[in-house]
């Protein structure tokens, strides 16, 4: 055990200028090359959770033809445990809409959206008041990009990127078939860039750190930083920036509560981690990712009602078009009860364990895939929990 | 020339044209690869996942049917992975279903069926979840039952509804486990849109939307001594009903249909082609009559273009959609209402039957005729003119359960009276037909000569799938009594699909078309493809059954309306003249204005 505290990073929400929209400014005199050329050496990947490589996103949609494009972010924060992005709505606005008005430039958009999901209404006339003094600036700096808000309605789904498409365009939140992906055909089928709300304020800390001193922080496939939403058994629960690449044991050591069993890494979605993986599991990209989400669960907690928990919030928040997620999502709830319950044998899990198997290379959209992340992860360690 | 695309398939090399998926590569090497949400007809939804398959290299299986075949691709279509992959998805399906097959009306043409038992499903591997659902059925329509216990959620419907008709009466409602295909509010099917096209039915895969089958109630009638049952039979019908009996698509079956109908115990085997061609000398003058109240009267209420009225999906569709052009709609009633008032007036008169005791069928390609016959104001007999709607399907059903081997019974004609007819009335069985058959007789009474067109085939106005047919009929040399109509070229438009229709009507309204005359047929194709006739449907059987009516046309030795004999009978005996008093009575009707919710 190492008392060396974990690294606490300050690029989010802290100060970066005393004058407003200034690292914009600067910016926007730049060339696209550069700005490109920054990001992708910055190795900055996503922050939703799928970590894709935030300069390629940028670069394809750049390179893809078309004189209409968007650029929307992604504030559908809808992860159970996640939290960071309310956070950062309400303290940094100003570097969400910045990082946007990026985007706009480097792909030649116009036009950017920020669905925020529907339960942070509250947030929304701070924003408005926020968003009004970003259109006084940009007009002064001559850069045509405006920002709208458009809320969501509450489904989990809508957090997926072409079904937050499917929703602002006003149908059925429902994902798309992919290809083509939003590069090329996103929001009114035109080229869109979607980022999580923290992706573009990474973007503006690495305009004005610059992408070496960015890359200072982290490891080789995590760079940078990370807000983490902390929550269960812990006490000391709330908002935290931390270097991405950390062992989860050091994580346990400063956040848990002494007698933590299990940590729930990215949220439903997420993988759960034993305590005997602890030592081995790196937070980040190489190991286990995370939007954000860290829930801890102490041994008074059971992992059986924790995963029942989460596979009645899949089977609620399916959009039910495709099969693998609509029925699988009933069958593996149900199929633990009955195993619980005795009504089935405990061989059945590993019935259920396959057919978790099969969504996940079956679903038509992450969350179909993603469900056998916990299913998996937490019956393969926790089978006594779930039998006895 | 377009991009092509090499990849390989199960081992083999294949280029395909850019832009074509994975299923369309694999259907292309003759490798049958499963599909449950896909249709040909339909947009790519991808969300059944049944067609998944292997890609090298690929974590995820993709779905063939949604993905597009890129360069040096390398699939599987039945890897080890794939197998229980699919395996998985039909025993979900199934688990989520009401598999009890031999209650369902799908029975042995069911696609989930088929899949489950090629796959030996057997003892399911998942637990049954329908008990704990709250699955209703809508059976308060009169056309259309609604099972969702038997609903897989493709969405064919859906898209259907949306694509192909623009009516959108069937949506998805809730998510997650509550999913479920659903109308406006949830109200049953008889209290929205819906205009019973029955096109749902054609391509819903399962039992989940079946047609209100009266087959038992038909054979009650058949066995009742005291009952005289009249059948008719529609143009549409006899090209169709060999695939519901086995055989392939684009086979006229007009004799042994006739034949197979006798055999059943109908009393009288007549045809609905002999109203058809009433409707044309009815329809025809009617549009004459408007042209001249609009051109020589200056009438500035004559309602133009006058819009055929023979498809009861297309009636209830511009009843709720545009009720304002009501009075553009002709008033003559469908052949199918004008059999029916016939049968317990005229016919009954000829054969010195008393109407009660008269029960008339008729056997249709169409749901909506079920609807239709069932309409308040379709008793103009002093009976419900027609008593029994069936579909081509439930013929064939009718057929089957008395083991008749169809295609060996000998070809017998239709009784008389009301059993002649012309090759116009076949036509009116495919997009264009009632144009053209109306054509070749208002031109002819207008001008005395035949229409212009070699082998009265009046190419222009044969209706195409998939678009809006324009043509404009020039009239000249015409006789004295028409002069007003010398040197008018009349415009028709023929459309097929009510997307279609809803695309006439809008340019109609904003001014944008200049038509006289335009027909609609709710259904793609027209009749030929209408809601009643045999499952599956696709653009090709669809085209095979299109060049059947019109090899039925040519073979007929009269083509033209106004010749039929029996048609010159009965105004001589019973109907007087065109749009007479008697007509009126009997067969021209109105209509009834409905909300859009």
């Amino acid at each position: 055990m190492s008392d060396a505290k974990l690294k606490r990073v300050d690029l989010i929400f802290g100060e970066y200028s005393n004058v407003k929209y200034k690292v914009l400014a600067d910016t926007l005199i730049r060339s696209n090359e550069e700005i490109l050329k920054d990001l992708l050496d910055s190795g900055l990947r996503g922050r939703g959770g799928a970590g894709f490589p935030t300069g390629m996103k940028w670069k394809f949609t750049a390179e893809t033809p078309g004189n209409e494009k968007y650029v929307v972010c992604n504030a559908d924060e809808g992860e159970p445990g996640t939290f960071k992005d309310k956070e950062i709505l309400t303290r940094v606005p100003r570097k969400v809409f910045s990082g946007m008005a990026i985007c706009g430039k480097v792909i030649g958009a116009k036009k950017g959206f920020l669905y925020l999901r529907g339960e942070y209404k509250f947030l929304l006339p701070d924003l408005l008041k926020e968003l009004d003094q970003y259109h006084e600036f940009s007009k002064q700096l001559g850069h045509d990009f405006s920002i709208e808000i458009r809320l969501g309605s509450g489904a989990y789904i809508c957090g997926e990127e072409s079904a937050l498409f499917e929703s602002m365009e006003g149908d059925r939140g429902e994902p798309r078939n992919k290809p083509p992906y939003p590069t090329t055909s996103g929001y009114l089928g035109k080229p869109t860039v979607i980022n999580n709300v923290e992706t573009f304020v990474n973007v503006l800390m690495i305009m004005r750190l610059g992408p070496d001193q960015y890359k200072k922080l982290g490891t080789t496939d995590s760079r940078g930083s990370k807000v983490f939403s902390v929550s269960g058994d812990t006490p000391i629960p709330g908002i935290y920036e931390l270097e991405l690449g950390m062992p989860l044991e050091r994580f346990v050591d400063e956040f848990g509560d002494g007698d933590t069993k299990a940590v729930q890494v990215g949220g439903a979605s997420g993988f759960c981690v034993p305590r005997k993986k602890f030592k081995d599991t790196v937070i980040g990209f190489e190991g286990v990712p995370t939007g954000g989400s860290m829930m801890l669960f102490n041994s008074s907690r059971s992992m059986y009602n924790v995963l029942h928990n989460y596979l009645e919030f899949f089977e609620e928040e399916s959009c039910g078009q495709c099969t693998p997620c609509r029925v699988g999502c009933q069958q593996l709830r149900k199929g633990i009860v009955a195993v619980k319950k005795g009504d089935k044998k405990s061989v059945y899990l590993d019935q259920l364990m396959k057919l978790s198997e099969s969504m996940k290379i079956t679903a038509k959209c992450g969350l179909g895939q993603s469900v056998a992340n916990s299913f998996s992860s937490i019956v393969n360690n926790f089978k006594e929990e779930m039998i006895y | 020339m377009t991009k092509q695309i090499n990849l390989t398939i199960d081992g083999i090399n294949i280029s395909v044209e850019e832009g074509k998926t994975i299923l369309e590569a694999a259907r292309s090497l003759n490798i049958h690869v499963p599909t449950l949400c896909y249709h040909e007809d339909l947009c790519v939804a991808g969300n059944c996942r049944v067609c998944v398959v292997e890609q090298e290299n690929v974590k995820n299986l993709p779905a063939s049917c949604a993905t597009p075949a890129t360069e040096g691709m390398v699939i599987h279509t039945n890897s080890m992975k794939v197998r229980l992959a699919r395996k998985h998805i039909v025993e979900l399906l199934l688990s989520e279903h009401n598999a009890d097959c031999t209650k369902c009306y799908k029975n042995k043409n069911c696609e989930l069926q088929t899949l489950a038992s090629q796959m030996l499903t057997g003892d399911h591997m998942f637990l049954d979840l329908v008990p704990d659902k709250k699955y209703t059925i809508d059976r308060f329509n009169t056309a259309i039952i609604k099972d969702d216990s038997r609903c897989i959620r493709c969405q064919r419907c859906v898209r259907t509804c949306e694509e192909l008709q623009s009516v959108s009466a069937l949506g998805v409602a809730y998510r997650g486990d509550k999913m479920k295909i659903s109308t406006f509010f949830e109200n049953p099917l008889f209290e929205v849109v819906c205009t019973n096209c029955g096109q749902c039915v054609n391509r819903c895969p399962t039992g989940a939307l079946i047609e209100r089958n009266y087959i038992d109630q038909v054979w009650d009638a058949i066995y009742d001594p005291t009952k005289h049952v009249v059948v008719q039979t529609a143009p549409a019908v006899r090209i169709a009903l060999g695939e519901a009996l086995g055989m392939a698509p684009g086979k006229i079956v007009t004799g042994k249909m006739v034949a197979a109908l006798r055999r059943l115990g109908f009393d009288s085997v007549l045809d609905t082609d002999f109203t058809a061609d009433l409707t044309i000398i009815e329809e025809g003058h009617e549009l004459l009559s408007r042209l001249k109240k609009a051109l020589v009267d200056k009438d500035p209420k004559t309602a133009l273009p006058m819009a055929t009225s023979c498809s009861p999906g297309w009636i209830k569709f511009i009843e709720h959609t545009f009720p304002e052009y009501l009075p553009n709609l002709s008033t003559c009633k469908s052949p199918q209402q004008m059999f029916g008032a016939l049968t317990k007036t005229f016919y009954a008169l000829k054969r010195k039957l008393d109407p009660k005791n008269i029960v008339s069928v008729s056997i249709m390609p169409c749901t909506a005729k079920k609807f239709e016959a069932n309409r308040p104001e379709m008793r103009s007999s002093g009976y419900k003119d027609v008593d029994y709607v069936l579909t081509t399907r439930e013929l064939g059903i009718m057929i089957k359960q008395v083991g008749l081997e169809f295609e060996a019974l000998p070809e017998e004609h239709f009784d008389s009276f009301m059993g002649t007819s012309t090759g116009a009335a076949v036509i009116f069985g495919s997009t264009g037909g009632v144009m053209e058959a109306a054509l070749r007789t208002v031109y002819e009474v207008v001008t005395g000569r035949e229409v212009p067109f070699d082998g009265l085939n009046i190419t222009p106005v044969r209706g195409t799938e998939g678009e809006v047919r324009e043509a404009t009929i020039l009239i000249e040399k015409v006789k004295p009594e028409w002069r007003f109509l010398e040197g008018v070229e009349l415009k028709c438009a023929v459309a097929n699909g009510l997307a279609h229709a809803k695309t006439v009507m809008q340019n109609v309204r904003d001014g944008k078309a200049n038509y006289h005359f335009i027909e609609i047929m709710a259904c793609p194709g027209g009749c030929l493809g209408g809601g009643g006739q045999p499952i599956p449907t696709n653009r090709d059987i669809r085209s095979k059954r299109k060049s059947a009516i019109y090899e039925e046309d040519m073979g007929m030795p009269i083509r033209k309306s106004h010749e039929n004999p029996e048609i010159t009978a009965i105004y001589k005996d019973f109907l007087e003249k065109p749009l007479g008093h008697k007509s009126h009575e009997l067969l021209h009707t109105h209509y009834t204005p409905r909300k859009r919710y």
